[in-house]
């Protein structure tokens, strides 16, 4: 679970989307990199997740780890945005039958857990059908 | 460098081993191995371990269980690349021996899981996966699968009974192995009636949560070739990573840390896939199975599922694949698999596979991964 630092680090990230994007090739990352892995260059310049974007894969978590229990069964997805990036969160206000492969999603700032021993609400991105 | 051979095998029977402590775990199946081998000192070791440190709350681990195998002060390493430790303990073991740095070198692997809660276990193997970026939403090791599953069912019309057919076929190999955790055939109706995991993934899909331990001894060839043993050489041996955050994939059916680790393979044994007779491989949940066929060139991409449709990959088939009931029927200790894979190369290579021994095999593979495919051990053997 994660410790105040830990949690408050990945802050800009989780509130703010923010990205980067290398000033060579274009290539948008999330988290952001400091060296980038296709041409190996190290300058970037800042920018933010597009919010848009469509399903590629999706499951429904019936057997979820602890810090989840109140919120199974959920689902998970992988969702490629509008400029490139890749990630993985939690697909919300959406009947399960109504989630298919490509089906446009858009990003939004939700709480993701309750973090039970310190009481911390942890916050994040999750994504609802457009 | 010199040719390398592996001279000793052993494993005790895997399971829910309650009365056995971690050390005892290990120490049991290295002795095997020693006895195996028919030595009784060794210069050097390796041990592939995941997570102790969560399981059992002990790190440190190489002394410990060099001390308790009454090998002490020899140099020992831990090895850990998640559920791939085993296989990478043999890839450094096989360095050490080939680079002329050691003789004798034993390669073991160990996992005791069930000292914890299913919680916490499932906790554990989640570090598997990038702990801010996939588990901070939610996702487990069998979400990530179904993910992978979901995929490939959409981009190639893989069915959920190619899928549930993997089960049954190393249910059914694994049944003929007295050291597996569960020796017992399923049915294809059984997987698809056993409780839903992470859609489209259940129970009879995942791989168990098992205690155990593997270990093997390595020498150089001709040093193998004065001791009575058959001297199963090492062709070739490969390892490659991948991003461990599986979204962050161009493909999210692709196992490119296995494709490279096996092209690695290939080149170094100067095999093809059509050479090989028979593979050990990571079926951690039954899609790991069919895309780790894909990636190693033994099937064509996209066509994985198609090659349990005509039972290809069965015992009796033209490619045998986990011939040892794979990590589904013989069990999943993490750190262990990688080298378990080559204990039952060897046993099928030196005829003394039992029940499930293949007809006259000349040439193994073993492949192991860790978390999602964010990491891959493949190694080729062959009977001398």
């Amino acid at each position: 679970m994660p410790t105040p630092s830990r949690y408050w680090r990945e802050i800009p990230q989780r509130y703010r989307f923010e990205a980067n994007k290398c000033k060579n090739c274009g290539i948008v990352f999330f988290p952001p990199r400091l060296i980038c892995p296709e041409c190996k260059k190290r300058e970037f310049e800042e920018t933010k997740l597009a919010e848009k974007g469509k399903i590629l894969t999706y499951t429904i978590i019936r057997v979820p780890p602890r810090q989840f229990v109140d919120q199974a069964p959920y689902a998970v997805g992988i969702v490629e945005l509008d400029d490139g990036v890749k990630l993985t969160a939690q697909i919300v206000d959406c009947d399960f039958e109504d989630l298919k492969i490509g089906l446009k999603v858009k990003l939004e700032f939700r709480k993701i857990f309750d973090e039970g021993e310190a009481g911390i609400l942890c916050y994040g991105y999750k994504f609802v059908p457009e | 460098m010199r040719d390398v051979a592996v001279i000793g095998v052993g494993m005790t029977k895997w399971g829910e081993l309650w009365e056995k402590s971690f050390r005892d775990i290990f120490v049991e199946s290295a002795l095997l191995a020693l006895d195996d081998a028919g030595v009784d000192r060794i210069d050097s070791m390796y041990v592939g371990s995941m997570s102790s440190g969560l399981f059992v709350g002990q790190e440190h681990i190489a002394s410990l269980l060099a001390d308790y195998l009454g090998q002490a002060p020899i140099p020992s390493t831990r090895v850990e690349t998640a559920c791939a430790s085993g296989g990478l303990a043999l890839r450094l073991g096989f360095m050490e021996v080939a680079s002329g740095m050691s003789d004798v070198v034993l390669v073991g692997g160990i996992e005791k899981m069930t000292d914890v809660s299913g919680d916490e276990a499932t906790y554990a193997l989640g570090s598997a996966a990038d702990q801010e970026y996939e588990g901070y939403h939610g996702i487990t090791f069998p979400g990530l699968y179904a993910l992978i599953a979901r995929a490939h069912m959409e981009k190639y019309g893989t069915t959920r009974e190619q899928l549930a057919l993997v089960a049954v076929k190393n249910h059914k190999n694994g049944a003929k192995n007295p050291l597996a955790q569960f020796p017992f055939e399923i049915t294809v109706d059984s997987v698809l009636n056993s409780v839903m995991i992470a859609d489209p993934l259940r129970l009879l899909d995942c791989s168990p949560i098992t205690d155990g331990a593997a270990a093997a001894v390595i020498v150089p060839v001709e040093v193998a070739k004065k001791m009575k043993k058959p001297v199963i050489k090492i062709l070739g041996t490969g390892h490659a990573t991948d991003t461990i955050a599986l979204s962050s994939r161009k493909d999210i059916t692709w196992l490119e840390s296995t494709y490279q680790a096996a092209k690695q393979a290939y080149d170094m044994a100067d095999k093809k896939p059509e050479d090989i007779n028979f593979i050990e491989v990571h079926d951690c949940f039954t899609i790991a199975e069919i895309c780790v066929l894909e990636a190693l060139g033994i099937v064509e991409k996209g066509k994985g599922g198609e090659a349990y449709e005509d039972e290809l990959t069965f015992l009796e088939g033209k490619i045998p694949v986990n011939t040892s009931g794979g990590l589904k029927a013989k069990g999943h200790p993490v750190g262990a698999t990688g080298v378990a894979q080559v204990i039952e190369i060897v046993k099928q290579l030196r005829g003394e596979a039992g029940k499930r021994q293949i007809k006259d095999p000349r040439i193994g593979m073993a492949q192991n991964m860790g978390g999602s495919g964010g990491s891959s051990v493949v190694h080729i053997f062959e009977r001398e």
